[in-house]
């Protein structure tokens, strides 16, 4: 029952990853990307984290997907039309990825596996006693580090005010003159 | 369900992630690799902390969760930054000789 489950998970998992990646829409390949965290989530359920798969559906499917949805939407140029750019490099990463699965794959096979203790799994009491006695200065250095993303992801993001003179916004380059135009 | 299993599983979701990072053009597809490539972490983080025992892996995971979306963060704010630059999230080498 438990193996046949695995399997099942292991198979969304999968092939909605190969969607995400060669999925031409953008907005198709968020929501594969939102149907594989789902089946991560079911598969940390399974492997006896319940907090991990609350926490995974909370941050990823409810926050991630919708910040990438939106940074989609937000970029996209032309309604509907994407860029198909398929060509030699498309071969080149597959041969390449398929490679390194290979070798992982025989690494994993050569390499003497753990045995499984019967553990019992941690429950959300431990999970928390852990994060904020053994781990608490993680923790903050944590808090810190996402501080710090938020005030450089609005840094970055932030529209400059526009130069009075030029009415060009500062660093960006203007349309009227490009490296064609000769300058008498 | 064994820990090969969650290893092989790991390892097949890495490299989709690795042969989307090569393949795609689009900066947010890039990102979406990315994405794969640190839910394959965690998955072998998660995997391990159940089958050995103990709590680290899932604290692991839960730190491993916050810098990516850090890290999504601070990237679709690259991603518009490249958008009102060039007009457009294509990354390549000819959309960058266009300059």
């Amino acid at each position: 029952m438990s193996t046949l489950f695995f399997g099942i998970v292991a198979a969304i998992i999968l092939v909605s990853a190969v969607f995400v990646v060669r999925a031409q829409n953008l907005i198709h390949a968020v929501l594969w990307l939102a149907l594989t965290l789902l089946g991560t989530a079911a598969l940390y359920a399974q492997l006896n984290a319940p907090f991990l798969a609350g926490v995974q559906v909370l941050t990823y499917v409810g926050g991630v997907v919708t910040l990438m949805i939106f940074g989609v939407m937000v970029t996209r140029r032309h309604e509907g039309v994407e860029a198909a750019a398929e060509n030699d490099s498309d071969e080149k990463g597959f041969i390449f990825a398929a490679a390194l699965f290979v070798l992982l794959a025989v690494a994993i096979w050569k390499s003497p596996m753990p045995v499984p203790t019967n553990a019992p799994g941690a429950t959300t009491n431990q999970l928390a006693h852990a994060l904020l006695d053994d781990y608490l200065i993680a923790f903050e250095v944590l808090s810190l580090l996402l501080l710090a993303a938020i005030v450089g992801a609005v840094v970055l993001a932030r529209r400059r005010d526009p130069d009075p003179v030029t009415r060009m916004e500062p660093g960006a380059t203007a349309p009227t003159r490009t490296s064609t135009e000769v300058t008498p | 369900m064994t820990l090969t299993g969650c290893i092989v599983l790991a390892c097949a979701l890495l490299c989709i992630g690795i042969y989307g990072l090569l393949t795609r053009k689009q900066a947010v597809a890039m990102l979406l690799s990315v994405e794969l490539m640190a839910n394959s972490a965690n998955i072998l983080f998660a995997a391990f902390g159940h089958f050995r025992g103990g709590i680290t892996g899932q604290v692991f995971v839960l730190f491993a969760l916050a810098i990516t979306v850090a890290e999504v963060a601070v990237g679709l704010a690259l991603v518009m930054l490249i958008y009102r630059r060039h007009g457009d999230t294509t990354l390549d080498l000819a959309s960058e000789a266009k300059q």
